[in-house]
């Protein structure tokens, strides 16, 4: 029994390897406050989104479309997703309520506690069966409808009454019966416990047909140590079936695990939902188009996580930049460049997670691998020190790069002079683009901007944040040439007008 | 050829006994911890009296050799150890029985003892039908253990244990275990309930998974329960528990007294051969030696101290060889040289290759013609009553004398810093006296001295010395070599090394 609701062929591996950045990305693209919303203070949804959405770049486009189906009938069944999604964590809630002494040293402790688990298992998997059964037909993508498919087959009524024999057949109303062979120094060896043969031979049978001999040995009442051997022997004999059914039991565990981690994903995807409608924010299903295309095309899009921290509807942006390898963002501090750069980030994470994104429409070809180099705020000072680490993590990037990734850079190589640090940023970023490499580069290095614009190139647009003509902000990326100055001055005339008497200026 | 004993071609060499105490000599020459390596885990086939018995017959120790050498044979070797571990099984089966408190587990381990031995002796007999040999011990040896396996005695106990241990292996019973009661009877092909539940549940397989299955602590006694259902199985098949009670009445005295004494003399070779292909495998050489007891005309080259090889070897340090040998009219190594030179050890080693050879073992070395001594003695410097000088000397001189006395034209001396506790006028009078004596008798003999004198008393004597790196004379080279002593050149080149020589010193005074 497989789950198949993130992948159409195999399970999701928790254990699988996050990308080697995971931790730049989920710093620069503030992926914890997305995890968070999705999480809503449960650690084991966090664990899960976190996982399914970092290792989202190695989803083809066939499993993005899966998962975004899927999700579709979770919004309009999210009341049935989350009583699946309950079932399996409270089967697992009751089965570790069960615990037993990791190391219990007897069998038939072993065997007791089995059967109570199983007891509750066989509940929950009639409960799950009594959904499927009721509720299947209003599910319509391909991973839902398989799924119930599979519990109305594996879990026939015939199938959970053999279950529920079992459970009675293993309290051994009749005795338990063990074969044994002689081993070494003819001590009995191989005990193996058998069902007995059913007594369906008539009475005529039964007195006619000769009775094998059989003999007995009764343990006499004050021998306590000959119940004691009673009792090891009785332990050796249900050694095996008491392993067979606890292992079982792991197996049922392992399936409701399965069910509960991959219901978990969707279950993030719900609570998000439900945030930003709440906000008012729009969501959308994006268009995938295949990783050797190049779409970028977007309407509305906003800062999943700016909406999040502010809890409030934030500024969308348009792009219309299909067929373009280079987009230069120049302009304004504070202009909502860097919100820009990682509202981008975040829908590409989303998209390819198989995620709705925060836009009304968003369409990107899937990228290999996503990778951002931001300009690190600490050690200021030591400007050397800070190019040397600046493009030592340019290299980390570097010998994991492949083609049809996309690299985010944030005020990269701004180190050192500009002219230098244009240089650097020329040369790394015409790299990255002839070996078909997707560059958003946010920058004030206006000698690599301005060169790059005058080349004319067809694959590059460039554009601006937004400035009125009385130095105030919309927040709004716009097409644009770049411009020499990034209105830092604004910057600080307009703190300096709201605190001045909090920042000493000279 | 009738065969007698693995380790004696003839009745004559082994009637001499078995000798229990070690030579005298033993611990001198660090033989002790050689014969205490080589049986080492072997203490069940009491070995040591072997070693602590030398051959005095030429023959004798011919005997020995060509078994050597059939057992360098790398199967037959291997074999011998395979027969070897069997026996010692069966031993473990029949003390484990003794130990055993219920009759039909007695039988059992019993039965499994004789079925152990039986097939030790068939698979020997296979072996060494296999192998090409050449010795006459291993030749006569084989004669007989093909006519025991054909014996009606050996046929007729092996078909035996073969029907029994079937028949036993056909016993499959039922426990009904209900309250405080058992029921015992055939087993009437029930299916295994394990199987029926993992069927059930085959569907939810996801992987590995935690195995339940709990460890029983298994003994090997029984406890009364076990004993009565044996009882009651014995009662379901009582044809066959019948026949193991007779076979064990029948075949108390089964193990033949000859493959018994085998098994125990063998392991003299194989302990021998084990302990010294550790030294092969680092590039030591071991070889049969010439045994002459006329010529003293003695060599070996590339020979090695076994005991301290054995240490070196286990601290991964390397083992420095060294050669000698005696022509003409030699019979006395003079050997002198720096302390911690390798001196003793080299005297240690000429003592051991004699004594290893007189065993009929090979010795250390590439190439060795050594001498059938007829008594071995030698002279240490005792440890004790360091601050009684004059008791010392004097209980010295007894021992010497008591030596000399004992010895034989046939014999070897090997002394070891002699006189180190009187004046060096008395050591060099002493020593002369004493060195007369024994190039008089025409004995060989070793002598470890700080006495440079004694090098050239006769043409009887060799003068050997230990040497030291040139460069670097603090950094001994543990070479034994032919050639005069070194009197003062050693310390003159500590000295220079240490700017401390006359030119030197006054040189650093003057500035």
């Amino acid at each position: 029994m497989k789950v198949f609701l993130m992948y159409k062929d195999r399970d999701f591996d928790m254990q699988q390897n996050l990308p080697w950045n995971e931790q730049i990305l989920t710093q620069d693209l503030e992926l914890d406050t997305l995890f968070y919303a999705m999480a809503s203070d449960d650690k084991f949804l966090f664990e899960v989104v976190k996982k399914a959405v970092l290792t989202g770049l190695n989803n083809d486009l066939a499993t993005i479309l899966y998962r975004q189906n899927i999700l579709k009938d979770c919004l309009k069944n999210s009341f049935i997703v989350r009583d699946i999604y309950n079932i399996a964590v409270e089967s697992i809630k009751s089965e570790k309520e069960h615990y037993f002494g990791l190391f219990s040293k007897y069998p038939s402790t072993i065997l007791h506690r089995s059967i109570e688990v199983l007891q509750v298992f066989a509940d929950m998997l009639k409960k799950l069966k009594n959904i499927a059964d009721e509720h299947a037909e209003k599910f319509e993508s391909e991973g839902f409808a398989r799924f119930f498919d599979m519990l109305k087959k594996e879990l026939s009524d015939e199938y959970l009454a053999s279950i529920q024999n079992h459970l009675k057949e293993l309290k051994f109303q009749n005795g338990v019966l063990i074969s044994a062979e002689l081993g070494k120094g003819n001590k009995g060896i191989n005990y193996i416990l058998r069902k007995p043969h059913d007594i369906k031979k008539s009475w005529i049978d039964r007195i006619f047909t000769k009775k094998p001999p059989v003999y007995t040995y009764t343990i006499a009442d004050r021998d306590e140590s000959g119940a004691r051997a009673l009792s090891e022997l009785n332990d050796r004999g249900i050694n095996l079936v008491a392993n067979a059914l606890a292992q079982s039991n792991d197996h049922i565990l392992s399936f409701f695990n399965a069910l509960r981690t991959e219901l978990a994903f969707y279950i993030g995807c719900l609570n998000l939902y439900e945030q930003l409608s709440q906000m008012g924010e729009p969501v959308c299903f994006p268009q995938p188009a295949a990783s050797h295309e190049r779409k970028s095309s977007f309407k509305e899009l906003y800062d999943v996580c700016l909406a999040l921290t502010m809890k409030q509807k934030v500024v969308g942006n348009d792009l219309n930049a299909d067929k373009i390898d280079l987009v230069i963002i120049t302009g304004a501090n504070q202009g909502g460049k860097s919100t820009f750069l990682r509202s981008i980030g975040l829908a590409q994470l989303m998209m390819q997670c198989g995620m709705f994104v925060p836009a009304e429409s968003f369409c990107a070809n899937i990228a290999n691998g996503i990778y951002t180099h931001y300009k690190r705020e600490e050690d200021a000072a030591m400007k050397s020190g800070k190019l040397d680490e600046e493009l030592s993590r340019m290299n980390d990037i570097a010998s994991h790069i492949t083609s049809n990734s996309m690299v985010l850079f944030n005020e990269s190589f701004a180190a050192t002079n500009e002219r230098e640090g244009s240089e650097i940023a020329r040369q790394i970023t015409s790299a990255l683009l002839e070996s078909r490499i997707k560059v958003f580069f946010v920058t004030h290095l206006y000698e690599f901007a301005h060169g790059f614009y005058n080349k004319r190139m067809e694959n590059a647009i460039f554009l601006r944040a937004e400035r009125q003509s009385d130095g105030s902000r919309t927040f709004k990326i716009i097409e644009g040439e770049p411009l020499q100055t990034s209105f830092g001055e604004d910057l600080y005339r307009y703190i300096m007008a709201d605190k001045k008497d909090l920042i000493p200026f000279d | 050829m009738t065969f007698y004993s693995i380790l004696f071609g003839t009745t004559e060499d082994g009637i001499k006994k078995e000798t229990l105490e070690a030579p005298a000599f033993f611990a001198d020459l660090n033989l002790d911890q050689i014969i205490d390596a080589i049986t080492a885990g072997r203490q069940e086939y009491n070995l040591k009296p072997f070693f602590y018995t030398p051959l005095n017959d030429i023959d004798a120790i011919k005997y020995r050799h060509e078994i050597m050498q059939d057992l360098e044979n790398k199967i037959l070797f291997e074999k011998i150890k395979s027969f070897a571990q069997k026996m010692r099984e069966m031993r473990e089966h029949l003390s484990q029985k003794d130990k055993l408190y219920y009759k039909y587990q007695k039988e059992s381990w019993f039965l499994d003892a004789v079925e152990i031995y039986c097939d030790a002796v068939n698979c020997l007999l296979d072996d060494l039908n296999i192998v090409d040999l050449k010795s006459r011990g291993f030749l006569a040896f084989r004669e007989y253990l093909a006519d025991y396996v054909k014996s009606s005695r050996f046929t007729s106990l092996l078909a035996e244990t073969k029907n029994l241990k079937a028949d036993l292996a056909t016993v499959k019973y039922c426990l009904l275990i209900k309250g405080n009661r058992i029921n015992v009877r055939k087993y009437e092909s029930e299916i295994d309930y394990s199987i029926d539940v993992e069927k059930t549940f085959e569907k939810f397989k996801q992987g590995a998974v935690k195995d339940y299955r709990v460890k029983f602590l298994d003994t090997l006694d029984m406890n009364h329960v076990e004993a009565a259902i044996l009882d009651l199985v014995a009662k379901l098949y009582p044809d066959i528990f019948l026949d193991l009670d007779d076979y064990c009445e029948k075949h108390g005295n089964y193990l033949d007294k000859t493959i018994g004494i085998f098994d125990r003399e063998i392991q003299f070779y194989i302990a021998y051969l084990e302990h010294i292909s550790k030294f092969k495998r680092a590039g030591l050489k071991f070889c049969y030696p010439m045994i002459s007891d006329k010529s003293k005309e003695v060599y070996d080259y590339e020979g090695f101290d076994l005991a301290l090889a054995y240490k070196l070897i286990n601290e991964n340090s390397a083992i420095v060889c060294n050669d000698f040998y005696l022509k003409g009219k030699e019979r006395i190594f003079i050997v002198t040289g720096p302390n911690q030179g390798g001196k003793t050890t080299f005297a240690r080693t000429f003592g051991q290759l004699h004594y290893l050879a007189s065993l009929g073992c090979p010795v250390p070395g590439q190439k060795a013609k050594l001498f059938l001594f007829d008594r071995l003695f030698t002279h240490f410097e005792r440890e004790e009553n360091i601050k009684d000088l004059r008791g010392k000397l004097e209980d010295e001189l007894v021992r010497i004398h008591n030596i000399l006395n004992q010895a034989t034209p046939n014999s070897i001396i090997i002394m070891n810093e002699i006189f180190t506790s009187t004046t060096l006028q008395d050591a060099i009078f002493l020593s002369k006296k004493i060195m007369e004596k024994i190039i008089q008798m025409d004995l060989l003999c070793v002598c470890v001295t700080f006495i440079d004198e004694l090098a050239y008393l006769s043409e009887k004597t060799v003068s050997m010395a230990s040497t030291v790196v040139p460069e670097n004379p603090a950094l001994r080279t543990y070479k034994i070599l032919r050639k005069p002593p070194d009197g003062l050149s050693y310390a003159i080149s500590i000295a220079e090394k240490y700017r401390l020589t006359y030119d030197s010193l006054k040189e650093r005074i003057k500035s």
